[in-house]
């Protein structure tokens, strides 16, 4: 046996000392030690294993998944304004949220579909249903919601079987909500940091952006005559959402917050701040007056709604990926 | 479907088996695991896993990474500067190895082979949406591969980042604590190959006090930085069917400090979901009563 020239750096000619029975150093736990101490921003002293990240990113595409948020949140709350555009004579406004809440929830099917590693055993999704998986109670709750939601548009836009028509409406505006709120109980039960910490606010984002979205799409496809309450709804919305993720950074604190605040989904999420805060204004002080302000502010709340939505992914991704994330959400820094 | 968070001594019994064998696991001591990769190899044999690039990464000996879906036990090797100090009784201790200078080096070397925990708790079969993932007789965790759908779900759900998706299959890959072997009597592959018993099968209540009774000859001897890991069935995942004996944070290995089941908080997010949802409903509704007066 030779000196052992070829170790690491500084070690020259030392052998570097095997880890055996007994021979680890007693008193000197330099690194707990330095942890130990650490105050409020533990970023410069966490340790890691050469920095990779210690839980899974999700596999999900942004486009299908992030995309799909989106629109079961446009889809669910169209269909609540539908309802209350049809009880209250506005038969226009109704027709844009039955026809939107169609469509959203038909794309939104095909991306959930085009999402799966097997999108051939999608029927798999109906073999149980599962009380601890929220994406099995998801695909029940679509299973309620899609087809009633399908029966309220084609007899609205054909004109047959009213009185089916309006108990399918009524059905979809009931089971809407819920296709709103549970995607935010989908992507909180994970161990994403940025996600699962925020799960008490994040069925109120959605609740609120999807408010706004839908009040949005009425904004740009019914007549100013019949968009009253829609205004009102961006207003509520966007106030909910807004009010929401500002408690929701709060709750993460410093440091598990920052994937709302920096890289894309920070970028993301201050555009859907402006956004969603431009459109309600425009909803509020302008969309009355004119059609074409009216038609900006709708799509303002739709790309603001879009925005949360692909935001609140982004950050969960960057949560995941490093793993300073996951440390400080599961050792908080010392009082 | 029965408890969804703290400790819980019938694993496979709470999910519906009967008459079942006693809870089987692994104790991984990584303080004599000496990096040979030997389980690495033989998990990879025995269960036909596909290979997943041949990389240089630069992290000491370690150039397999993480577990993946193609890798279901990843030998970790972390290179520390730190004082060694020789013990006062060379029993049984390698000598040749210390005696290039006769005195302390500065360097230690951990080597750790880890795997998935099998937990009391399971994030990933919580969240499965089509049962694909299932609790065994043996208190083990298993993907059905004729069910899965690939999802993805169980994924992100994992909160130590094991299972994952084998991208040209998709569907979720994951250690199977070798079902197919442990039916039949056997030990899994990787307990079986490892040449100095830092792979350790058995029944989990057996190993366990093992594992407490190793750790207190290592404080004995002067190491007091040995701990075990994913040992307490009080843990945020009702505790480990696979534990460690680790000489560090376990966050140095790459593992969670303090995990959680995410499942723990479901009824939470439920309810907070049902209050959006009615504030939803009442926001709309409240929009409308005022937009009729009008």
């Amino acid at each position: 046996m030779s000196e052992a020239e070829a170790t690491r750096d500084g070690l020259r000619n030392q052998r570097p000392g095997r880890e055996a029975r007994g021979a680890a150093g007693g008193p000197k736990r330099r690194g707990r030690r330095r942890r130990g101490e650490e105050t409020v921003v533990p970023d410069a002293e966490f340790r890691s294993y050469y920095g990779r990240p210690i839980i899974k990113p999700p596999t999900w595409k942004a486009a299908d998944i992030a995309g799909y948020l989106f629109l079961g949140g446009l889809a669910g709350s169209s269909s609540l304004l539908a309802l209350g555009a049809e009880l209250t004579g506005r038969p226009r406004a109704a027709r844009a949220g039955k026809i939107g809440g169609l469509g959203a929830i038909g794309l939104s099917t095909v991306l959930l579909i085009h999402d799966l590693g097997r999108p051939a055993r999608f029927a798999n999704m109906l073999r149980v249903a599962k009380p601890t998986s929220p994406m099995s109670m998801g695909s029940w709750i679509l299973m309620a919601y899609g087809p009633a939601a399908g029966v309220a548009a084609a007899t609205d836009v054909t004109g047959l079987f009213p009185r089916i028509g309006r108990a399918a409406t009524g059905w979809a505006a009931l089971a809407g909500p819920a296709v709103v709120s549970y995607t935010a109980v989908l992507i909180s039960d994970t161990a994403i940091p940025a996600w699962h910490g925020a799960h008490r606010e994040l069925p109120f984002v959605f609740a609120g952006s999807g408010a706004a979205a839908a009040s949005g799409l009425v904004l740009l496809a019914a007549p100013r005559s019949e968009t009253a309450p829609a205004r009102t709804v961006a207003v509520f919305g966007a106030a909910l959402d807004l009010a929401a993720s500002r408690l929701l950074e709060r709750r993460l604190g410093p440091v598990v917050a920052e994937p709302y605040r920096t890289g894309r989904g920070g970028r993301l999420m201050h555009a859907a701040t402006a956004l969603t805060a431009a459109g309600a204004l425009g909803a509020a002080l302008l969309a009355g007056r004119s059609r074409p302000a009216a038609a900006l502010a709708g799509a303002a709340l739709l790309a603001g709604s879009a925005c949360t939505r692909f935001g609140v992914f982004a950050a969960g991704v960057q949560s995941a990926t490093d793993p300073k994330y996951t440390i400080a959400a599961q050792r908080p820094a010392p009082e | 479907m029965g408890r969804i968070s703290g400790p819980l001594h019938d694993v496979a019994g709470d999910a519906g088996h009967h008459d079942h064998p006693p809870r089987m696991g692994f104790f991984t001591d990584t303080s004599v695991c000496i990096g040979c990769k030997a389980c690495e190899v033989a998990c990879k044999e025995w269960n036909a896993i596909p290979e997943d690039g041949l990389t240089f990464t630069g992290m000491s000996y370690d150039n397999t990474q993480g577990l993946s879906a193609d890798t279901w036990r990843h030998v970790a090797f972390i290179e520390q500067r730190r004082p060694v100090e020789p013990p006062e009784d060379y029993a049984g201790v390698d000598v040749l190895g210390m005696a290039a200078d006769g005195a302390a080096a500065d360097f230690r070397w951990l080597m750790a082979s880890d795997v998935c925990k099998h937990c009391t708790h399971a994030a990933c079969l919580d969240v499965c949406p089509t049962g694909a993932l299932f609790r065994t007789e043996f208190g083990t965790v298993v993907v059905q591969e004729d069910v899965c759908n690939g999802c993805g779900y169980c994924v992100p759900a994992c909160p130590y980042g094991v299972i994952d998706q084998r991208k040209d299959d998709g569907r979720a890959w994951k250690c199977t604590m070798c079902y197919d072997r442990i039916g039949d009597g056997l030990e899994p592959a990787c307990a079986k190959a490892c040449p100095t018993e830092s792979i350790q099968f058995g029944p989990l209540d057996e190993l366990r006090e093992r594992a407490a009774a190793r750790v207190e000859r290592l404080h004995a001897d002067g190491v007091p930085e040995a701990r075990l890991y994913g040992a307490d069935p009080d843990d945020g995942v009702g505790g480990d069917g696979a534990f460690f004996l680790l000489l560090d944070e376990p966050e140095v290995y790459g593992l969670p400090p303090a995990p959680v089941v995410t499942t723990r908080d479901l009824p939470s997010m439920w309810r907070h979901a049902g209050a959006a949802a009615l504030t939803l409903i009442g926001g709309v509704t409240a929009a409308y009563l005022a937009g009729r007066k009008r």
